[in-house]
């Protein structure tokens, strides 16, 4: 489904994009349906209108060609660099062409823009993932080494087309002069700017809507969550109040714009989500307690699956309607809890699929290096407790 | 025996109803009120002993209850109910005097024995509520605190983590070898200091953590 559905994208003509814009959002659709960096694109239809006019052209085209943008757009995928040189080398190649055919305004000023140009683009293209690897490797440095570079490449292009400017007259030349301030001004500070103000609209639209949204979490506190929480502890059938509590808990999450998902966010969030999926599959209501919360990474996301693991065997088995989870995020450590209060048993007679979900607990522990203790008598319930080691690695 | 005298206050009716009904099997329900002005009013004529509480009212919600009411008639007990899980609600009610907090979610028979343990004069910590003092106590108090307010001691986290994994107050008493009374006091102790620490932290732990 999904397939089809992105695969008929792809031949219908290109969109504007609704997000990225500065003029109508041409630039900004095709960057992210080739899947490079918008600034590139831009650039290229700048360098293309100052050799002869073509960009002029070839962005009315595509102005004509692509469609208004779909409202809601999935995330784009992220900017490559070897694209982005690709389109590099369209443009040159292009240029080429352009100055062959002698539809050309000189050599003394399409070289010095395209100077210009590409210390603008090394000034405002933003690193892809294998890019900020490297910046990570190699600090601040990087960012201090693109800044002279790309300011260096405007300046240089900029005092050649003003000297190129010289065989004028000097009243022309000065105004050549103000121009060729104005435009490295433009070059070099705009993509900072622009993307200053994006980023400025962006936090404003989320700050509008999370407060939106907290109007609407006050109102319905007092109204639809009682309601839920009083079909619950009534005696209302076990399948009435399972779906009530799980009502509940999709609204809570919408209210307090909790993501679902378990490999990224919190760790109270991911541990929240996987008790949900417990509950949708069984008659059980599970409450999860956090103390401290830390974001996830792969040897937690082990742990929440151990510990839905856990959940699942108590529900299964315990006979118990309700599961309690515990976690503490320690200095060192985190240490979760998964406890019933159901038939229980005795280490001695576990049955084969109870030795399989123990099994499968402590395997996902132990390859993370921590420690699983499950304690349990008949009639006293069960208690899962793992253990895993904190930090790098 | 006399039946323990229970008033609630909720402004959610049909709530307000369901308990009502329910907790009349056992104790005597002296009056009910749906906000915060009758309930102080009917809360002072009828004088109960142990008032449910709705955290969430309009015109200042159950901490305007607590301090108008502790403020003329300190002996009378309050247990905090409500469907909110926000800690900066919970830690308002019990600082202004509740002797606990449960959420409405909570089964009857609970809800029962957690009345009767605040009419005793204990504190009544659901699990999330331990979770939330471990929490807020998490962090070392700035220098100069007081030790005996704004730290907990090894047993007292022991004991809220006990809670905090589900264990009821004499699972936790077995568990630690200790006697029902000790855990009970081991956990008013805590209650005290929350109602009484001014630690800073408290406040903007609560604050940090909005909404849960």
């Amino acid at each position: 489904m999904q397939q089809t559905r992105s695969a008929a994208a792809r031949s219908t003509p290109s969109h504007r994009s609704a997000r990225d814009r500065l003029l109508t959002g041409t630039a900004g659709g095709l960057a992210e349906r080739l899947r490079v960096d918008p600034t590139v694109i831009r650039l290229g239809f700048v360098l293309l209108t100052l050799a002869g006019g073509l960009g002029l052209l070839v962005y009315g085209l595509c102005f004509v060609i692509s469609s208004e943008p779909e409202p809601d757009t999935s995330s784009p995928e992220p900017p490559r660099h070897v694209r982005s040189i690709a389109v590099g080398a369209i443009v040159v190649g292009s240029l080429l062409v352009l100055r062959d055919f002698g539809v050309w305004f000189g050599d003394l000023i399409v070289v010095p823009a395209a100077v210009a140009v590409l210390g603008s683009s090394v000034l405002g293209v933003r690193p892809d993932a294998a890019g900020r690897h490297w910046a990570r490797r190699l600090g601040s440095a990087v960012g201090v080494v693109r800044a002279v570079v790309g300011f260096g490449l405007v300046a240089v292009g900029m005092i050649w087309l003003v000297s190129a400017a010289g065989p004028f007259a000097i009243s022309f030349g000065s105004i050549v002069l103000a121009a060729a301030v104005a435009a490295a001004l433009f070059l070099g500070v705009g993509p900072f700017v622009v993307r200053a103000l994006r980023q400025a609209a962006d936090e404003r639209r989320e700050r509008i809507r999370s407060e939106e949204r907290a109007a609407v979490a006050a109102h319905l506190h007092d109204s639809v969550l009682q309601t839920l929480a009083l079909i619950q502890r009534s005696d209302s059938s076990p399948e009435i109040a399972r779906l009530a509590r799980r009502q509940e808990r999709e609204l809570r999450s919408w209210l307090y714009g909790r993501r679902i998902g378990l490999s990224h966010g919190r760790l109270g969030e991911a541990l929240e989500a996987m008790a949900d999926r417990v509950e949708e599959l069984h008659a059980v209501s599970v409450d999860v307690v956090a103390v401290g919360d830390c974001a996830m990474d792969d040897r937690l996301l082990a742990m929440v699956e151990a510990c839905g693991e856990a959940m699942l065997n108590a529900a299964r088995h315990s006979g118990d309607t309700s599961v309690s989870v515990f976690v503490e995020v320690g200095a060192d450590r985190v240490d979760a809890f998964v406890r019933d209060r159901g038939r229980g048993f005795s280490p001695d007679d576990v049955g084969d699929d109870r030795h399989g979900i123990a099994h499968s607990i402590r395997a996902r522990i132990e390859r993370t290096g921590g420690t699983t203790a499950i304690s349990s008598s008949p009639g006293a319930g069960t208690e899962v407790h793992v253990s895993i080691p904190r930090g790098s690695g | 025996m006399r039946r323990v005298r229970v008033f609630l206050v909720d402004d959610h009716l049909l709530f307000l109803s369901g308990v009502q009904a329910e907790l009349g099997r056992e104790f005597e329900v002296v009056g009910a009120a749906s906000d915060v002005v009758d309930a102080i009013e009917g809360i002072r004529t009828t004088r109960p002993d142990v008032t449910l509480l709705d955290v969430h009212m309009p015109e200042g919600g159950g901490a305007a209850v607590l301090e108008a009411v502790v403020a003329t008639h300190p002996d009378i007990r309050f247990l905090a109910l409500s469907v909110s899980d926000a800690p900066e609600d919970v830690i308002e009610v019990i600082r202004a005097g509740a002797r606990g907090y449960v959420t409405k979610t909570i089964a009857p028979d609970e809800l029962a024995e957690a009345v009767r343990r605040v009419h005793e004069g204990d504190a009544v910590f659901s699990p999330r509520l331990a979770g939330f003092v471990l929490d807020a106590f998490a962090t070392d108090p700035r220098v100069g605190a007081d030790p005996e307010l704004d730290l907990l001691t090894s047993r007292e986290r022991e004991v809220l983590r006990l809670i905090a994994r589900g264990y009821a107050y004499r699972e936790v008493a077995r568990r630690l070898h200790l006697s029902v009374k000790t855990v009970e006091s081991h956990v008013s102790a805590v209650l005290r200091k929350l109602q009484l620490s001014n630690r800073h932290e408290l406040t903007r732990w609560a604050t940090d953590r909005r909404l849960v």
